[in-house]
């Protein structure tokens, strides 16, 4: 859940590390002592890691076979790199890779700044109940689920639905590959951007109040509170959830992209991850799907770290 | 001081950002709540109407068909109840392994901490996949049970340090006075530690909860027999397969008229699906605020 990463693994943490005087004990006297941490605490946690996360990394493996279910991954013919040339010379594979890169880019571009615009707004809003109100009903759409959205969508902008008749026009919306990305991108700025206002509006409220007092006092507009109050509060929060997003560029979700599919839009609404669940699950293609698979996460990683890197580097070396 | 300004007494430019800037606000609102309220409004009028004029608050054209109809339907009841089966057993487990897992992770003294972290951090950024996580479920015999929905993904890392940064502004002295009085790590777990975390249990409980209640994906791919969907795989048959449940417009004899109340059995249903979760959210408020303040503070 997208709210879950405000946490990012702490620094300050690792480094105030105490140096104990008793720690000259070995593992094993400490072991012994703390039994329970290892078998009770982060045993099922560590059993569940390793077997539905580690086992399956195993798995990639198929990625370069020819692999045979009945067979196994032993006794499956390996073919090195087939599967990945079949995809990267396929003529679809530009399109499948331009529809992910184009749905989450132009997604991060229009997405990114409304939360950060609603904090800001409300967080200037002088009246709580107001405030409070009006939260309540930008978090609301977060708890519809991606179906109901979606079913949402495909009401209001059907053929004789509320749009076109406001417009007296009778566009088919969902069967449009221009209009894919836009309902998209739009629906999910409608359902995810007042939720994702949160963590902002909450950072902001750790703003220094006598900062605020004393820019008030200085005569300072609220452009330059703004400025010099607010921004500072929530600037790291805004590159850690930069580097997020933008880190997870090739993550973008299979929900949401293929309960807004159709036939017709299906030009520009394929992206890799309804490719990999078509062609695995739907027409078993196990290997190509799994090489396809991967494509994505190895470049997903890269993507993760290059942002990370760059984003540190204008960020005066502050990164995760 | 009062840090509240009126509006008369602000510059041009206050008051130009200021106007435009709730002027934005009231569009935003006004575009979440307007589908919503026409949703529900739509939902109750006369499908024929409906569907050539539009909504109309004439409420002699008003009906509750189409809610009489998906009431009785029995799939959407199985739905329910598997839903709520499968979010509770997840957040049951999730939490639990979750809320345990983070204790030694917050201890400084934790022996192996590091490896953990490394064994736990990396699954963040790198996975198996869709195929290979399908055949392991497979080759486990999970396939077509629940337990694929809900253990697979039951330990959450981002939700692992969300609990371990709050149990760190726990004050230190609570577990020295626990082990000064003899009592274990489970003990001190259980009946000191606990008790003082509601606030970070309550919003993990929610967001999984949430989370398994909204999904499609895993049960699409894990589930197959119609006995075991959850409500959303009944709801992307109706919505977004436009496949009524036969048993709710079986009865009517043209086409025409199945069609339009196929249309209509869409908005009562997207209402009472979403009733529930968005009855109960706002008495988790109170906790969303408290829980983002724990990961942001030590962010």
């Amino acid at each position: 859940m997208s709210v879950a990463e405000v946490t990012i693994p702490t620094k300050p943490i690792a480094k105030a590390k105490p140096m104990n005087i008793k720690r000259k004990e070995s593992f094993f006297q400490y072991a012994r002592k703390h039994w329970q941490l290892y078998a009770i605490f982060i045993m099922p946690a560590f059993l569940l890691t390793v077997i539905f996360k580690y086992i399956p990394m195993g798995g990639i493996l198929i990625a370069f076979q020819d692999f045979n279910p009945i067979k196994g991954i032993l006794g499956s013919k390996w073919i090195g790199f087939e599967n990945f040339t079949r995809f990267l010379n396929s003529p679809d594979f530009m399109n499948y890779l331009a529809n992910t890169l184009k749905l989450s880019i132009y997604g991060l571009i229009w997405g990114f700044p409304v939360p950060i615009i609603l904090a800001l707004l409300l967080n200037r809003l002088q009246n709580r109940k107001l405030k409070s109100g009006i939260q309540m009903i930008l978090y609301m759409p977060n708890f519809i689920s991606v179906i109901v959205l979606c079913g949402m969508v495909r009401i209001l902008l059907s053929v004789n639905g509320p749009i076109n008749m406001l417009f007296h026009s009778s566009l088919n919306f969902m069967t449009m590959p221009e209009a894919f990305r836009s309902i998209y991108i739009i629906s999910g700025i409608w359902q995810g951007a007042g939720w994702a206002s949160i963590m902002y509006t909450a950072s902001l409220s750790n703003a220094s109040h006598e900062l605020k007092e004393a820019a008030i006092i200085d005569g300072a507009n609220i452009w330059q509170q703004m400025k010099v109050v607010d921004w500072p509060a929530i600037k790291d929060m805004v590159v850690i959830q930069f580097i997020l997003s933008a880190g997870n560029i090739m993550s973008i979700g299979f929900e949401k992209a293929y309960a807004l599919q159709t036939d017709l839009n299906i030009h520009s609404s394929e992206i890799i991850a309804t490719y990999v669940y078509k062609k695995g699950l739907l027409e078993g293609d196990y290997s190509f799907s799994t090489a396809v698979g991967l494509f994505n996460t190895v470049i997903n990683v890269i993507l993760l770290v290059v942002v990370n890197k760059v984003v540190s580097k204008m960020n005066d070396g502050q990164g995760i | 001081m009062n840090t509240k300004t009126s509006f008369k007494k602000m510059c041009v430019a206050d008051k130009a950002i200021t106007l435009v800037g709730n002027l934005f606000l009231i569009l935003f609102v006004a575009a979440i709540v307007l589908p919503l309220i026409y949703i529900v409004v739509a939902s109750f009028i006369d499908p024929v109407v409906l569907n050539n004029k539009g909504i109309t608050f004439d409420f002699s054209k008003w009906t509750t068909t189409a809610y009489e109809r998906v009431i009785e339907n029995s799939q959407i009841w199985i739905g329910f109840r598997n839903a709520l089966v499968y979010s509770v057993v997840f957040t049951a487990i999730s939490v639990f392994v979750t809320l345990l897992c983070a204790y030694p992770m917050s201890r400084a003294d934790f022996r192996g901490k590091g490896f953990f972290k490394v064994v736990f951090y990396i699954t963040m950024f790198f996975g198996g996949g869709l195929i290979p996580t399908y055949l392991l479920i497979s080759d486990l015999g999970m396939l077509n049970t629940m337990w694929a929905l809900v253990i697979p993904g039951a330990f959450s890392v981002w939700n692992m340090i969300i609990a371990r940064s709050y149990y760190q502004g726990i004050p230190k002295e609570l577990q020295e006075a626990a082990s000064v009085d003899g009592a274990d790590d489970l003990t001190f777990f259980f009946k000191v530690l606990l008790p003082v975390c509601k606030p970070v249990i309550a919003v993990l409980i929610l967001w999984q909860f949430v989370g398994m209640w909204n999904s499609y994906f895993d049960a699409l791919i894990y589930l197959s027999s119609d006995a075991k969907q959850p409500l959303q795989l009944v709801l992307r048959a109706i919505l977004i397969q436009n496949q009524p449940q036969s048993g709710m417009i079986a009865d009517i004899q043209s086409t025409a008229a199945r069609a339009q109340l196929g249309e209509l059995l869409k908005y009562a249903t997207i209402i009472i699906s979403s009733v529930p979760l968005l009855v109960m959210f706002p008495f988790f408020q109170k906790y969303f605020d408290a829980g983002i303040m724990v990961g942001s503070v030590k962010g």
